[in-house]
């Protein structure tokens, strides 16, 4: 894995110290090589390992390149929510269910040959066609150096509220109505509000009833007292009581 | 040594020149993706353990994330390509928030799995095989 890794690097570091100048370098690219490399290497890494300790801290690290990856796409608030509630939350919880759970069997659990050989060339065929579509259209694949844009993170939040202020997609008219996203913020939320009360149900504590303090006086009065006979003795004595 | 290191950046020159020259595209991003959304769905076909399930369902929703934020992202796209706007980033923190719902269910019911059959082995999930 290491050595895997290790050796293009090496190759890389040593072309840009020969051959290529030093201010003709660019560090966007050099960054974004960096941390893809980290976020694909991380993700095979996941599927290679065995034992689930290991998968979730490559999955650790596979998301947090993921988050470096959108900063450097100028999308600098979904990077920070990224790391902080993918990284933060999601996986902690996760980490907490593999605590949970990690009882010496179930640590590493193999999967047999002929199904690693069977999902090796179902993933090679679907890679295959999913980098084919990738490099398929042009502009795409030549981008022109942009100007620096205007942080995101406030068309952000008025989005969110229903208003947009952002700049029109490419194609579309600057006088369109464009929705914002109130609805689903709201759907969003209170759709995190049941998911989180459902969770905290389904992984409740069995425990055995306690038995209530009513129950244990009646059981304390005997099996034979049924209700209808403690009433009507109690009837009984309100009426031998009234005549005296 | 000294032959091997210059051997190996002569070899490497044209390739590694043009990729640090070259400003990144959407098409890098979708490398990227791919490889994530792959990963994602071999891990959640190959683990027997239920964790490791959630965690290929992860990687697939951070592989789809890549590709809304790239799709995005004002940095990228050549002339007289489409673009999602603003909208990319939106939908990619939704799939954010929904995936930690998703997590959070999903690790109720692995739990809970656990307390009734005493494992995480999903092939032993099998009580309702007619």
């Amino acid at each position: 894995m290491m050595s895997f890794g290790v050796v293009p690097l090496a190759g890389l570091v040593a072309a840009v110290a020969v051959d290529v100048p030093f201010a003709v370098v660019n560090w966007h690219s050099v960054l974004f090589l960096l941390f893809a490399a980290v976020a694909c290497a991380c993700a095979v890494a996941v599927v290679l390992a065995d034992n689930v300790v290991r998968m979730a801290f490559y999955l650790v690290l596979s998301l947090a390149a993921t988050a470096g990856l959108f900063f450097l796409a100028g999308a600098e608030f979904v990077g920070a929510m990224q790391l902080m509630i993918y990284v933060g939350g999601t996986l902690v919880l996760l980490v907490f269910g593999v605590m949970l759970t990690a009882q010496a069997p179930f640590v590493a659990i193999k999967t047999s040959a002929g199904d690693r050989v069977l999902a090796g060339m179902v993933g090679a065929a679907l890679l295959a066609v999913l980098l084919q579509a990738a490099f398929r259209v042009e502009p795409w694949r030549r981008p022109a150096m942009a100007a620096v844009a205007a942080p995101a993170a406030t068309p952000i939040g008025m989005a969110l509220l229903g208003v947009r202020v952002d700049e029109p997609a490419a194609g579309v008219p600057t006088t369109a109505v464009r929705s914002g996203y109130l609805l689903p913020f709201e759907i969003v939320s209170v759709h995190l509000l049941v998911v989180l009360v459902g969770a905290a149900y389904l992984a409740r504590a069995k425990r055995r009833r306690t038995p209530r303090s009513i129950d244990v006086a009646a059981s304390s009065v005997g099996p034979v007292v049924t209700a209808r006979e403690a009433a009507r003795s109690s009837a009984s004595a309100l009426v031998s009581g009234g005549g005296r | 040594m000294n032959t091997l290191a210059t051997g190996l950046s002569f070899a490497a020159t044209p390739l590694v020149a043009g990729l640090f020259d070259a400003p990144v595209g959407v098409a890098h991003y979708l490398v990227v993706g791919a490889i994530l959304f792959t990963s994602g769905v071999v891990c959640m076909a190959l683990k027997r353990n239920a964790l490791g399930v959630l965690m290929g369902i992860e990687l697939v929703l951070n592989g789809a994330n890549v590709n809304f934020v790239a799709f995005s992202s004002p940095y990228l796209r050549g002339e007289g390509a489409a673009s999602l706007g603003l909208d990319g980033q939106l939908i990619a923190l939704f799939v954010i928030l929904l995936a930690a719902a998703e997590a959070a269910v999903a690790l109720a019911i692995t739990l809970n799995f656990y307390n009734n059959h005493a494992t995480v082995d999903i092939d032993r999930a099998d009580d309702l095989k007619g």
